[in-house]
């Protein structure tokens, strides 16, 4: 075993250790902080995908992050005010349940992607940032100006969704949920890197005329990937939503794109774990600093600088060394 | 005699003021190595880049295993059986080599879209891989990351990607490029025996190398070419000996 | 809606765009010289903006404010490069994005621990204040025609900077070529210091010229940054004509996408539903716009630079 195995074991036990130990010891907040944990590092780990696997330096996955999150609220808004959300052509009726909003969520995202992606992945590099960034700021000051469903005040639901067979509102559940969901996403994450896909993607990244020159098109690759990664970030938004029992154009907001990707950096860009670990210290940051000082972004943008301009590595960076499944 | 495997007709392609590629036609043959030379700055980079799909000529076709590939991308040519090697390694060097030869392989199975099992487990691509990595005499390196191989290693594991394409014909951009005296000679020996797999279009500048190896030899100046023949024609090649040769022979 | 309204919608558009090409010339220019992406451009938008209402309400000068505006911009800016900036250079665009982020957070705080987190506002000197009749009749703000002048005016001195001047042949060099920059004998650090402090000192006019339109608030720097990357990418990295024209067609587009959409749909809906969607569309136009540039010319209408 390699110690950035061991310490992604450690991640994923610890994930889980800590809302047990909070759960007997009778503290729900902190098993809602380890929720936030496992939802922000899914986000995180949709974006790797692109980001670490794919080169795609994506600074707008808020754009799928927030469609995930109305694909909950808009279900949700309309199960709770038993108003269909449209009757022609044909009936549709707004959901509680979890398992259809996240399949909405991720189609949703997922095509958002596929248009958002097929055009920007036309340039790259800087152009390639500004793009993204600006798309996801279109969605924002969409959901500002679109009345319908809440505008700038955003939209409450009242009462989690449901899972068949379990309680949602029990804290500890709803974080079961939201953990099964990171592994899996971590998995499916770890399979693809290992793929065929997985192969030629990280292969363009390094050097796409290579992979032009057996015959495999670094285009369609990446669009692939960043589908993939949208998908991934849409559902964290829904789950996010179903956390927070609220949705509003914040989700939309560039600082969220920004976090995400603040997340895989404080863990380690391309490390598996990277967004686990990065979005445990995030959260942990904001609670610890949080409570000392109004301002603790002061003190999150000099760690950010630190760790970009000294530890690049990150956190799994500096504690497993250098990336080991390659040597 | 058979037809050309690859041929080009009047290409031309300019940058603004500077006309890189000016009317050029050449083919190359089943069985041949047809050597690209030319100074500096003759266009030879430009010519290759049209012929491998990397650039559109502004007129003029090229025409590969009998089919006007002129409008295809590199990608497209490349699944038609067009094997490159870059003048300046184009490799991912996080990767292992065996993972390199590996991305030829998939590229030539034509099913990169497979999202689930494990690469290295692919029976079949690893074979073609391994067996590219054999002939180059990489194999024991397999396991190695790219970027902790030599210069001249770099350059073999070039050829070998390039041969887990199985291609119909070779591009080579200056194969021979910073290697030493003994890999010069490994890389002429193999270059040889290649030729009758799929013909070779070489661009060198080593010129014993070249002199060893070409049928014929080319000679591109200022974007055109002077001079098209055996390397003893070339030898004597009066505008040649003047324009190049004259300088470096 | 009278030709008047759509006059002075114009001259709105242009004002906004002229705002925009403030900002967005900073960037263009130090991508184009130094290859970097700086998302903290909009925190020195900020900066100038924040200097000009504290002058403003310590001195009770407008033209001290921009002064200030300028200075405390210029000043932000030449500290970053030599502190931050300067080691992305060689970095990759993901470090810079990171780096630049996380100068955002820390400037965004730091202003508000300084000024707190209610908005300052910087008014309009009385000699600027109020409207003007412009020939047709139309009554237009004399502030906002001085934004237009001003602007304009800069541009100028922009291009003559960039054309005719010692620093500008430098800034030239270094777009094309860094070799030669450095065997032309030029101090290359102490350029780039100044084309980024002088990037910093427009974005922080900018911001002191908006700030007595708008109020002056920590995080109003961003949406004009983000605004500013469509400008580049629909006029072309590096490129300050694409800059310009790239701003103006922005501004126009925005304001008067604002207007005449809900009225356009208001010929086929109902006033309050075409208000909506014709809103809603409308905040969407300037991206749609950049996709349709990005479809036709993926580099930008002046881009030559991938």
């Amino acid at each position: 075993m390699t110690r950035e195995t061991i310490l992604n074991a450690a991640l994923g036990l610890g994930l889980l250790a800590f809302p047990l130990w909070a759960y007997f010891a009778d503290e729900p907040f902190m098993i809602t902080l380890a929720t936030r944990v496992a939802i922000l590092a899914l986000a995180g780990v949709g974006l790797n995908i692109a980001l670490g696997l794919g080169g795609l330096v994506s600074l707008g996955h808020a754009a799928f992050f927030g469609i995930g999150g109305y694909a909950m609220g808009i279900l949700a808004s309309h199960a709770q005010s038993y108003s269909p959300l449209m009757e022609t052509p044909f009936l549709i009726e707004g959901t509680k349940s979890m398992p259809v909003i996240w399949l909405t969520a991720i189609v949703a995202s997922g095509l958002a992607a596929l248009v958002i992606g097929a055009l920007s992945l036309r340039t790259s590099g800087v152009y390639f940032i500004m793009i993204t960034l600006a798309f996801g700021q279109m969605l924002f000051y969409f959901a500002i100006s679109w009345p319908a469903y809440g505008g700038e005040d955003g939209l409450s639901i009242y009462v989690r969704n449901s899972f068949p067979g379990l309680n949602t509102l029990d804290p500890i559940q709803f974080f079961l949920i939201a953990y099964v969901l990171l592994m899996a996403a971590l998995r499916f994450s770890a399979r693809l890197a290992g793929s065929p896909f997985g192969l030629a993607l990280n292969a363009a990244r390094q050097t796409a005329e290579r992979v032009e020159t057996v015959g495999i098109v670094p285009y369609r690759l990446r669009l692939t990937a960043f589908v993939l990664s949208g998908m991934i970030t849409g559902l964290a938004g829904a789950l996010f939503a179903d956390l927070n029992r609220f949705v509003s154009p914040t989700m939309f907001s560039w600082q969220t794109s920004g976090e995400i990707m603040i997340f895989i950096i404080l863990g380690g860009t391309a490390r598996l774990f990277g967004p686990v670990a990065g979005a445990a210290l995030f959260i942990t940051l904001e609670h610890v600093l949080g409570g000392l000082s109004e301002f603790w972004h002061i003190y999150l943008g000099l760690l950010l600088l630190v760790v970009v301009l000294y530890a690049r590595g990150g956190i799994i960076g500096t504690l497993a060394g250098q990336e080991v499944k390659h040597d | 005699m058979t037809d050309p495997v690859l041929y080009v007709r009047n290409i031309t392609k300019s940058f603004g003021a500077l006309k890189a590629s000016d009317d050029v036609s050449l083919d190359l043959r089943p069985g041949e190595i047809h050597a690209l030379i030319g100074p500096n700055g003759a266009g030879k980079s430009t010519l290759i880049q049209q012929i491998s799909g990397g650039l559109q000529p502004d007129s003029g076709t090229v025409h590969f295993l009998g089919q006007d590939v002129t409008a295809l991308g590199t990608a497209q040519r490349a699944r038609m059986g067009l094997g490159r090697t870059f003048q300046i390694s184009a490799l991912a060097m996080e990767d292992t080599v065996l993972q390199n030869a590996m991305l030829g392989a998939l590229g030539a199975s034509g099913r990169p879209f497979r999202f689930f099992r494990p690469v290295l487990q692919e029976k079949a691509l690893r074979q073609v891989a391994e067996t590219a990595l054999d002939r180059v005499g990489l194999l024991d390196h397999a396991a190695i990351r790219t970027s902790d191989l030599s210069h001249g290693q770099r350059r073999q594991l070039e050829v070998a990607v390039a041969l887990t394409l199985s291609p119909r014909a070779f591009i080579m951009d200056e194969p021979m490029a910073g290697l030493g005296a003994s890999g010069s000679r490994r890389l002429t020996a193999f270059l040889d025996e290649l030729r009758h797999e799929a013909p070779i279009l070489l661009v060198e500048h080593d010129m014993d190398a070249v002199f060893a190896l070409a049928d014929r030899i080319s000679v591109l100046v200022y974007g055109k070419v002077i001079a098209t023949g055996s390397v003893d024609e070339i030898r004597n090649h009066a505008e040649v000996r003047r324009a190049y040769l004259g300088e470096d022979a | 809606m009278s030709l008047l309204l759509l006059i002075e919608q114009i001259l709105n558009g242009l004002q906004f765009g002229v705002m925009l090409f403030l900002t967005a010339a900073g960037l263009t220019l130090v991508f184009g010289v130094m290859g970097l992406i700086n998302l903290a451009h909009g925190s020195l938008f900020m900066i100038g903006a924040f200097a000009a209402a504290a002058t403003a309400a310590a001195t009770g000068s407008f033209l001290l404010a921009l002064a200030a505006s300028l200075a405390a911009a210029a000043a932000a800016g030449a500290l970053v490069e030599v502190l931050v900036i300067r080691r992305l250079y060689s970095r990759d665009h993901l470090d810079q994005v990171l780096a630049t982020f996380a100068l955002i957070l820390v400037f965004s705080e730091g202003t508000r621990w300084v000024f707190g987190s209610f908005p300052l506002y910087l008014n309009i000197p009385p000699a600027l204040s109020g409207p003007v009749t412009l020939p047709g009749g139309i009554e237009y703000p004399v502030y906002r025609l001085t934004i237009i002048a001003v602007g304009l005016m800069i541009a100028l001195g922009l291009f003559l900077l960039i054309s005719r001047t010692r620093l500008g042949v430098q800034i030239r060099a270094g777009e094309s070529d860094r070799e030669m920059i450095a065997a032309l004998g030029i101090d290359i650090n102490r350029l780039y210091t100044v084309v980024f402090a002088l990037g910093a000192a427009l974005a922080g006019l900018a911001g002191a010229l908006v700030g007595a339109i708008q109020s002056v608030q920590v995080g109003m720097g961003e949406p004009v940054l983000i605004l500013a990357f469509v400008v580049i990418v629909i006029g072309g990295i590096g490129s300050i004509k694409g800059a310009l024209i790239g701003s103006i067609l922005v501004g126009l587009t925005d304001t008067l996408g604002g207007v005449l959409l809900p009225e356009t749909f208001k010929l086929f809906m109902d006033p309050a539903s075409a208000t909506a969607v014709g809103s809603a569309l409308a905040s969407m136009l300037i991206y749609i716009l950049m996709a349709v540039v990005l479809v036709v010319k993926p580099m930008g209408l002046y881009g030559a630079r991938a």
